[in-house]
């Protein structure tokens, strides 16, 4: 193990490092410590300019409350989940069926296939930007959540395809052979021997997928406008100009915003990170 | 009926190796070239045009380029060139996320109680959107309520408007952008230093190797594959970047932020009405430059799946 296990090193080596943590810990999240704090301020802290000392009150429950029930957050909150949950949906049905095309079978094309899926994750967001706005404005689903939704399934379908084939090739190849010499049908390999195997893969990319989604802002500007369609992220811009300079009610906001992810990161962390660190290791 | 193998199903399963993976690739073949593929040549097209996206599409040639690069009697574009040297400041600065994540890992590479609730709280930036991290950082640099401000003063060292200068801001934004980022590029080596033969590592050892020229001859080679990916992503997240700067300056102050993501988003969607050709002219310019990375990318990719056979 590098570095050097701290167990095997001296005593007050070991106290300095356990002390370090915490202190390095608060340093690395001071912005979003300074945040937390800010949303819980009551108004008047502002106004009397006390930004940094002990607030004077606990407003915990006011200030999240008015996010809550007395701006549109709620409403921009849904769109999130239901631009999201179908995204996620759609782009791991789609990218099973092709990670499985491409990790089981040998044909003329495959490997460029499977290289036209990598090359167009790569590609920057505004080289598709107007021709796929115009697409989405002549199929009539300017400003709606399922034209969101199709540009996102299409454009995560690559990155997944990449994953899921991936891991479908370090599958027992053997399996699907015995499989195929009990006469069982291709479709049938899919749905009963290589899905469940793949369980793993979809938990990763579903949590993978959901924050992506979740925290994307440039397609929903370019997508979408206003609170019937548009998701938390673009919503947020809309709610800060509501509360100009109320900064405890702007942070109380970015912070219901920015907590589904986080909930997520939190309860999926092997998941997730076993999806991030795809190809981190050999 | 009475036949037990229909002729049409029996030439099926003759070939349905050879089908099957077809029937399972068109559905995402056909999004991904619908939504992806189709709109890159899409692009290059509209850059010919004058377009507001509406009407007619008038054929301009490579006039767009010319007033791009200033070619002929006109000066090159001076919003295109101050976003091109940004975007070239973000290419370098953000690799800076690699060794200060490689710094970060190492730190937390023990097994300490609790290490496991540290590592994942160093990692949350990570998770929280950009345009939160953009307004927490944009509050952060407050000049009057900002806590960088309010140190600052504690330790007498006056005060910044960071976001408010020109000469500063881009280089705010990209600290906030570094935030995240090192967060992602710290995972990528915990999960390497995960891999790490630890056979080498006592082999080294006894050999007398410690320190920095273990982790240069000995570590950094097996953690080849999480640099590569750092590498990656880190570019490709230095280019994109779009979020931030909308949220945090809106390319300003006197359009000292913009890069290329921000300028083309800007005249395709500007509210003095959309040119979607000058946009898609831009757009163009900043595909080709990712494109000198993306083919060095996928033949990496390449090489290693020609090994792998």
């Amino acid at each position: 193990m590098f570095p050097t296990p701290i167990e095997k090193k001296s005593r007050g080596y070991q106290m300095t490092y356990q002390g370090l943590l915490p202190v390095v810990l608060i340093m690395w999240l001071l912005p979003l410590i300074a945040v937390a704090v800010f949303s819980i301020r009551p108004d008047s802290d502002f106004t009397n300019g006390n930004y940094w000392g002990i607030p004077s009150s606990f407003n915990f429950l006011e200030n999240y409350g008015k996010v809550f029930f007395e701006s549109d957050m709620p409403r921009y909150l849904l769109n999130s989940v239901l631009i999201t949950v179908p995204t996620v949906l759609g782009t791991i049905a789609l990218s099973s069926m092709t990670g499985f095309a491409l990790g089981v079978y040998k044909f003329k094309g495959n490997l460029l296939i499977f290289f036209m899926f990598i090359a167009g994750n790569f590609v920057p967001f505004q080289i598709l930007m107007v021709p796929v706005r115009d697409l989405t404005v002549n199929m009539n689903l300017y400003d709606t959540k399922t034209g969101l939704i199709l540009f996102h399934i299409a454009f995560q379908t690559g990155f997944c395809t990449l994953f899921m084939r991936n891991f479908i090739r370090a599958l027992p190849f053997p399996l699907i052979e015995a499989a195929r010499v009990e006469g069982v049908r291709e479709w049938q390999i899919f749905l009963y021997v290589v899905l469940p195997l793949m369980k793993p893969a979809l938990a990763a990319l579903a949590v993978l997928i959901f924050t992506f989604i979740w925290n994307d802002y440039f397609w929903a500007v370019v997508l979408t406008q206003g609170p019937d369609a548009q998701p938390v992220t673009a919503g947020i811009t809309a709610f800060n100009s509501q509360y100009r300079a109320a900064y405890h009610l702007m942070s109380a906001g970015s912070i219901v915003a920015a907590l589904p992810p986080v909930l997520m990161f939190f309860l999926m962390q092997k998941h997730f990170i076993a999806g991030l660190t795809l190809g981190a290791v050999k | 009926m009475s036949t037990p193998v229909p002729q049409n199903r029996s030439r099926y399963r003759r070939n349905e190796i050879a089908i099957t993976p077809w029937l399972f690739l068109i559905p995402g073949i056909a999004f991904f070239a619908l939504y992806v593929i189709m709109p890159i040549f899409q692009s290059f097209w509209i850059s010919f045009h004058e377009w507001d996206g509406l009407g007619e599409k008038t054929y301009v040639g490579t006039a767009h380029y010319e007033r791009l690069l200033g070619i002929g009697d006109q000066n090159m574009d001076r919003k295109f060139e101050v976003s091109f040297w940004n975007n070239l400041k973000w290419l370098v600065l953000y690799l800076l996320a690699i060794p200060m994540g490689l710094f970060i890992a190492l730190f937390l590479n023990q097994t300490v109680r609790g290490i496991r609730i540290y590592k994942s709280l160093f990692f949350f930036p990570f998770v929280i959107s950009q345009v939160v991290v953009g307004l927490v950082f944009s509050w952060f640099y407050l000049p009057r309520e900002g806590l960088l401000n309010a140190i600052l003063g504690f330790f007498n060292m006056g005060s910044l408007n960071i976001l408010g200068d020109p000469t500063m801001a881009t280089y705010g934004i990209i600290a906030a952008g570094l935030w995240p980022q090192t967060a992602y590029c710290m995972i990528l080596y915990l999960t390497g230093l995960n891999a790490v033969d630890p056979e080498q590592v006592e082999a080294a050892r006894l050999d007398g190797a410690k320190g920095w020229r273990m982790l240069w001859y000995v570590i950094l080679p097996q953690l080849k594959p999480a640099t590569f990916i750092a590498f990656v992503v880190t570019i490709i997240g230095a280019l994109r970047s779009f979020d931030l700067i909308s949220i945090m300056t809106n390319g300003g102050p006197f359009g000292s932020t913009r890069v290329l993501s921000f300028y083309m988003f800007e005249e395709s969607l500007s509210e003095f009405g959309f040119r979607m050709g000058y946009g898609s002219a831009i757009a163009t310019v900043l595909f080709f430059i990712m494109l000198g990375f993306i083919v060095y990318f996928l033949y990496s990719m390449w090489r290693e799946e020609k090994e792998a056979r």
